[in-house]
């Protein structure tokens, strides 16, 4: 890993996996690292990170921007970390101000509508971390940007999220609530089919008829925002295809994530993004290798029996219990090494306790870097 | 009392809703939580329902069944003659449904469905479909057939904690959207039934940090909806292994030899290291364990269960929850 956070043609580093397996304790661990042992000016984008860890990296509000992370040791290395939080809502209203006058911006935030599809489309989250990477990536002033992603149960979920708006921007529905705005025609709905007049009086009894008029409004405001959006997703797109990029995928050693991670890495290849390794994240390892649990659980049973040793016996049980785990583990990775096997793999071991500080993510990104 | 002591239609007193929504952090086991506890529920004849509404086929997953449609169908029967039938809601058919029942429109609605103005409606208005999701899971939990319920219980496998709150306070998206019309009305009488004792809102989480704050904050906000909370519900705890003894590394090395075992330092040392890794977890957890019992929520625990859940995994959550083990 050490070799990637070291190499100035990586730009972009993409940490994805399914949810909660560590992708934004990777993000943070690896840009810390990267600031403090490689000198490098790093932004980390964190995306929704647990609150203690947040408060450790001196994000305490959600402001958008990033901030400097101080009392890192980076003074040797000259590096620099800061970081952020993204906050969707206020992300979407940035790009609708970017490519709209102040009047019209106006009227779209206060549309019943936006509201609700800025804070809950599903995919919103999704297409504003790709945004605001793009945007981060245009103001070229960091010398390496690592990205989280959101926490959707797929690690598809992001690649397809703002394909997904783009389709829906495109979607017939949307061309045909606009027609009569762009054919200049005086009733909302006079130039349309029959079956959508038929629509709309559907809608005028279910939801009110308020409802049609904030709908065609919203749609209307947004269209002259489409042609922007639809190029920035393609531009960002690009950004990920590049040479620049890294992807990393996160897995925990648990079927669903390592399935979940080869479905990803098939597709990181089709779409031609650059997959640079697998991190599998809270792995169980013994530091007793020589005691098999077998061996570990028959000699606490005869301990048990014999009386005394008690605490021997728990020790004992607590390693069979381990390693057994770490046999399940290996056996379920193998799953994702088998299929990729030549795609590199670090192990980060599971920490006791949760990683929330910075000493922590030392750790990480320490084990990040074991070659 | 046991479930199959019970007399019919009456509801288990330690499960008194009818409908029981099921929550907690993503991966935490609402599925498998949510199927053991219809299962439960089924016990002594009784007929349950088991809903989804996040279109993921979770309950197929787990059951070994193909995909579901949008049809309640039987998925497991108990024993004494209880059934659990299972339904994945769909949005779009659920709306269509619903529009067919006020204005019948037949032909016209499969028109608009082609048109793309179904699935238009539900994207860009999550509250809208949220409203006719949960609008489903109410008519079944009220359906009668000659005055009698065709549902002994209905069991909600929900959204993540994340999305919880707005999932059931449908009434506040709606209003956003929908000033007047069937739909206000419609949210208005969904949000009666899931603020009134017929529900009960049930949070799975494990004994880790985020997990455990998302049960708190999702706990604070559903009591600040008037939403009633069921149970706290703690998925795959372990039993303690270590009984409590101080560990040191000399009596480790005793009990090795004693038990035959090499005693070289990397082995003491090893153990010792995992010892008291694992003491620090088990610390962490009796401290989350406390966090929880602070909510003052009935809590419940179940047992991770090693090689994954098959039906007869599911049988032992369900006589855990029911405590009938
Ligand atoms: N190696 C580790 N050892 C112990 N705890 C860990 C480790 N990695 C992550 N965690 C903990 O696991 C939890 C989830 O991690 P994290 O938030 O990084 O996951 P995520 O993939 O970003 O989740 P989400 O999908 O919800 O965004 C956090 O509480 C974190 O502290
Ligand atoms: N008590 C248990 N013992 C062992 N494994 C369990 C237990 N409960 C759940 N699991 C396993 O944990 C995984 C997650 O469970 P499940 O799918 O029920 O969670 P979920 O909360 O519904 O997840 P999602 O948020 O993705 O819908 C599954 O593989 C399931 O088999
Ligand atoms: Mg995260
Ligand atoms: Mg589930």
């Amino acid at each position: 890993m050490d070799r990637i956070l070291a190499d100035p043609g990586v730009r972009i580093v993409v940490c994805c996996g399914s949810g909660g397996v560590g992708k934004t304790t990777t993000a943070a661990a690896l840009a810390l690292r990267a600031a403090e042992r490689h000198g490098r000016r790093t932004v980390v984008l964190t995306i929704d990170p647990a609150r203690r860890l947040a408060q450790s990296l001196g994000l305490t509000e959600l402001d958008n921007t990033p901030r400097q992370v101080k009392g890192i040791e980076a003074d040797e290395s000259g590096g620099e970390l800061h970081a952020m939080m993204l906050d969707m809502k206020r992300t979407f209203d940035e790009v609708v101000l970017a490519h709209t006058d102040p009047t019209r911006a106006a009227e779209i935030f206060a549309n019943p509508f936006y509201q609700a599809m800025s804070s809950t489309f599903s995919g919103t989250q999704e297409y504003m971390a790709m945004e605001k990477l793009g945007q981060l990536h245009a103001r070229g002033e960091w010398d390496l940007i690592v990205v989280d992603t959101p926490p959707s149960r797929s690690a598809l979920d992001f690649l397809d999220a703002p394909a997904r708006l783009s389709r829906f921007l495109d979607g017939r529905m949307l061309r045909l609530l606009l027609a009569p705005a762009r054919a200049g025609g005086r009733s909302m709905f006079s130039l349309v089919t029959a079956s959508f007049g038929m629509f709309s009086r559907v809608v005028q009894k279910v939801l009110g008829a308020q409802l049609l008029t904030d709908l065609s409004g919203f749609v209307a405001a947004l269209d002259s925002m489409f042609g922007g959006f639809r190029q920035r997703a393609e531009q960002t797109y690009r950004i990920l295809q590049a040479r620049e990029t890294a992807f990393l995928l996160v897995a925990a050693p648990e079927p669903d994530a390592v399935r979940e991670a080869a479905y990803f890495a098939g597709r990181l290849g089709e779409e031609r993004m650059p997959l640079a390794g697998l991190v599998l994240n809270r792995v169980h390892r013994t530091t007793a290798e020589g005691l098999s649990a077998e061996r570990s659980r028959a000699a606490a049973e005869e301990l048990e029996r014999s009386g005394g040793f008690g605490a021997a016996a728990d020790a004992l049980r607590v390693h069979a219990a381990l390693a057994e785990q770490a046999t399940r583990e290996r056996r379920v990775a193998a799953v994702f090494t088998d299929a990729y096997p030549a795609v590199p793999t670090v192990e980060v071991a599971a920490q006791p306790a949760d990683v929330h500080d910075v000493d922590g993510l030392r750790t990480v990104g320490d084990a990040l870097s074991q070659p | 009392m046991r479930a199959s002591e019970q007399i019919p239609g009456q509801v288990n007193p330690a499960w008194p809703a009818r409908l029981h929504v099921v929550t907690g952090k993503g991966g935490t086991g609402k599925t498998t939580v949510a199927a053991a506890l219809a299962l439960g529920l089924a016990a002594g004849g009784r007929r349950t329902l088991l809903v989804e509404v996040e279109g993921r086929q979770g309950i197929a997953e787990l059951f070994g069944l193909g995909p579901l449609p949008y049809e309640e169908r039987r998925v497991a029967g108990t024993p004494d003659g209880g059934e659990v039938r299972a339904l994945a809601v769909d949005a779009e058919l659920a709306l269509l449904e619903y529009l067919d029942m006020f204005y019948k429109l037949g032909a016209a609605g499969r028109a608009l469905r082609k048109f793309g103005a179904i699935d238009f409606a539900t994207t860009i208005a999550p509250g809208l479909r949220d409203v006719l999701l949960t609008g489903k899971v109410k008519e079944a939990t009220t359906r009668t057939v000659d005055r009698r319920r065709v549902y002994h219980a209905v069991v909600l496998d929900a959204p993540p904690t994340g999305r919880i709150g707005r999932f059931l306070n449908v009434t506040a998206e709606t209003a956003r959207l929908a000033k007047v019309g069937p739909i206000k009305t419609q949210s208005e009488n969904v949000a009666t039934l899931l603020r009134s004792p017929m529900t009960a809102v049930h949070v799975v989480t494990l004994l880790e940090e985020m997990p455990v704050q998302e049960t708190v904050d999702a706990i604070a906000d559903l009591d600040a909806l008037g939403i009633p909370i069921g149970k706290v519900i703690v998925n795959a705890t372990r039993p303690p292994l270590l009984t409590g003894t101080k560990v040191n590394q000399a009596e480790l090395r005793r009990g090795l030899a004693a038990a035959g075992l090499a005693t070289d330092r990397a082995t003491v040392s090893g153990l010792y290291a995992e010892a008291k890794a694992y003491l620090t977890r088990h610390e962490l957890e009796e401290s989350l364990r406390v966090e929880l019992a602070e909510l003052g929520e009935p809590m419940v625990e179940l047992p991770l269960l090693p090689g994954g859940v098959d039906r007869a995994a599911l049988d032992t959550l369900a006589a855990e929850l029911l405590g009938t083990q």
